[in-house]
């Protein structure tokens, strides 16, 4: 099990890396601040209409999440010193993950 | 007149005190001195009690490993002038079990490294009269930084992850199976795998990087396991998708 | 009947020191390190918003421009400023860090230095926001 969490945790880590900076800083920073003008709702919703962008956010959410759960585990795990409660942190995390991804795909696939 | 320094020594005695106690020692400061000279310098002036570890004083041995003002470092390695005014604190290395003042019981590395086979594994039978193994500089460039370890432990010292869990395989052990696993005259890669890929094993570690940090021949052992999670992921991937005849 | 003999007491096990679950406030690059697992939950975070924009976009454009305003509220706004701090430090570390030295990449059979990797990813970084920008603002 350990090599196939790690191989989600690696890709979410890159992919996060490299999408989540630009997405935030507009949609938590630079348009709420006013510093960019926001997109209307008709291009945001032409933009989400398309397949292939509904198919990478939502791989970008499952595997950042996938990426949170397994760094989470291990913060617990050792930040806290609860190695004792392995099983049920590691059920608490990849399970949120897996709920949070179930929310992911019925938003972005059931949606259209 | 010599300028002089303070060591703040950790002492340990299990057969009079529960726990250690620090005693500073004034010793000379002379400029080309390292921690282990001037530990050298206590036993034989001014406190004949004092045990610790030593042989090559030239960072080639391993022996000497201690924690200098919280860092862990060669005796031999680490300079005095740095340090001055001082005082500076000399204690045992972190995460082992302290025997007596500065020396360290390693049994638990003594016991992890031959877990990982770290020797050329070949397969049964061949016969000496085929010659010497061929390798060529490149081959050899693949793994020559692994080598480079010389079971000092400072990296061990340094791991929290190790300081928290001593089932740990640990940095010096996964970096020394991979100087094996990456050596073109090894065939020992399939049967290292079971003791690294272990729960225990390369996966507990979350390339905090300190072992690396304090590695003083340069090995970088957080790379070597990083390295290896890729390695061995890959092989999981393949043995889940390829069917047994293609692999 | 032979006296108490003269030895020394059985000696105790060897001193293990308890580590303090406060491990990591010790040395800076141990703090730097749980600072930087720590940015995971802002990734999470990140995904939730992410989420949330999406959901809003779905509803329509009044539930989008309410979106609008409650992510430019003091909360929301604080949140997620400290949320992008996270998030660099995620990406920083991430792309410069710890990936260049966890891989060996072979060019005409030498390996590439960490640094090399480090500018790959420093370009796939730029490639990637800009593309997030063009798509997002039209």
């Amino acid at each position: 099990m350990e090599p196939f969490l790690w191989l989600l945790f690696s890709a979410g880590g890159v992919l996060s890396a490299l999408l989540i900076p630009a997405l935030l800083f507009l949609f938590g920073v630079a348009f709420p601040l006013g510093w960019v003008p926001p997109p209307d709702h008709a291009h945001l919703s032409a933009l989400l209409g398309h397949p292939i962008a509904r198919v990478v956010l939502l791989g970008l959410c499952v595997l950042a999440l996938f990426h949170w759960a397994h760094r989470f585990r291990y913060t617990l795990s050792h930040g806290l010193r609860l190695k004792h409660f392995e099983r049920v942190i590691s059920l608490f995390c990849y399970g949120g993950a897996l709920a949070g991804s179930a929310v992911a795909g019925y938003l972005l696939l059931s949606a259209w | 007149m010599v300028d002089h320094i303070i060591l703040r020594v950790t002492r340990y005695r299990p057969e009079s005190e529960a726990e250690p106690t620090a005693r500073e020692y004034e010793i000379p400061l002379r400029k080309e001195w390292s921690v282990l000279d001037g530990l050298n310098h206590i036993k034989d002036h001014l406190d004949g009690t004092l045990s610790y570890r030593w042989s090559c004083r030239m960072g080639v041995c391993g022996s000497c490993g201690v924690t200098v003002d919280g860092e862990p470092k060669l005796a031999c390695a680490t300079f005095l002038e740095g340090y001055a005014p001082g005082p500076v604190r000399v204690e045992p290395l972190s995460n082992f079990p302290v025997v007596r003042d500065l020396v360290v019981d390693i049994g638990d590395f003594m016991r992890k490294l031959p877990r990982v086979r770290p020797w050329l594994v070949r397969p049964e039978g061949e016969p000496q009269a085929e010659g010497e193994y061929l390798q060529l500089p490149a081959e050899r460039a693949e793994y020559e930084q692994f080598s480079m370890c010389i079971n000092c432990m400072l990296c061990y010292a340094a791991c929290p992850v190790y300081g928290l869990d001593q089932e740990f395989i640990g940095p010096a052990a996964a970096a020394l199976a991979q100087r094996y696993n990456l050596d073109s005259r090894d065939r020992g890669a399939s049967a290292r795998m079971d003791v690294l890929s272990a729960a225990e094993g390369i996966w507990a570690c979350t390339f905090v990087g300190e072992c690396s940090a304090v590695c003083p021949k340069g090995v970088d052992p957080a790379g070597a396991i990083q390295r290896y999670k890729l390695t061995a992921a890959m092989e999981a991937l393949k043995s889940l998708l390829l069917p047994r005849g293609a692999r | 009947m032979r006296e108490k003999a003269d030895h020394t007491e059985l000696r105790p096990g060897p001193y293990r020191p308890r580590v303090s679950i406060f491990w990591w406030v010790r040395r800076r690059s141990y703090l730097l390190f749980v600072l930087r697992e720590l940015s995971g939950v802002f990734v999470a975070w990140s995904v939730v918003f992410l989420l949330l924009v999406v959901g809003a976009v779905v509803r329509g454009p009044e539930t989008y421009r309410r979106f609008l305003d409650v992510s430019a509220t003091a909360g929301v706004l604080l949140v997620n400023a400290i949320a992008l701090c996270f998030i660099l430090l995620h990406a920083v570390t991430w792309l410069f860090m710890l990936s260049p030295r966890a891989v060996a990449v072979r060019l005409r059979g030498r390996r590439l230095p960490p640094a090399a990797i480090g500018a790959g990813n420093l370009v796939a970084w730029m490639l990637a926001s800009a593309l997030v920008v063009f798509l997002v603002l039209g």
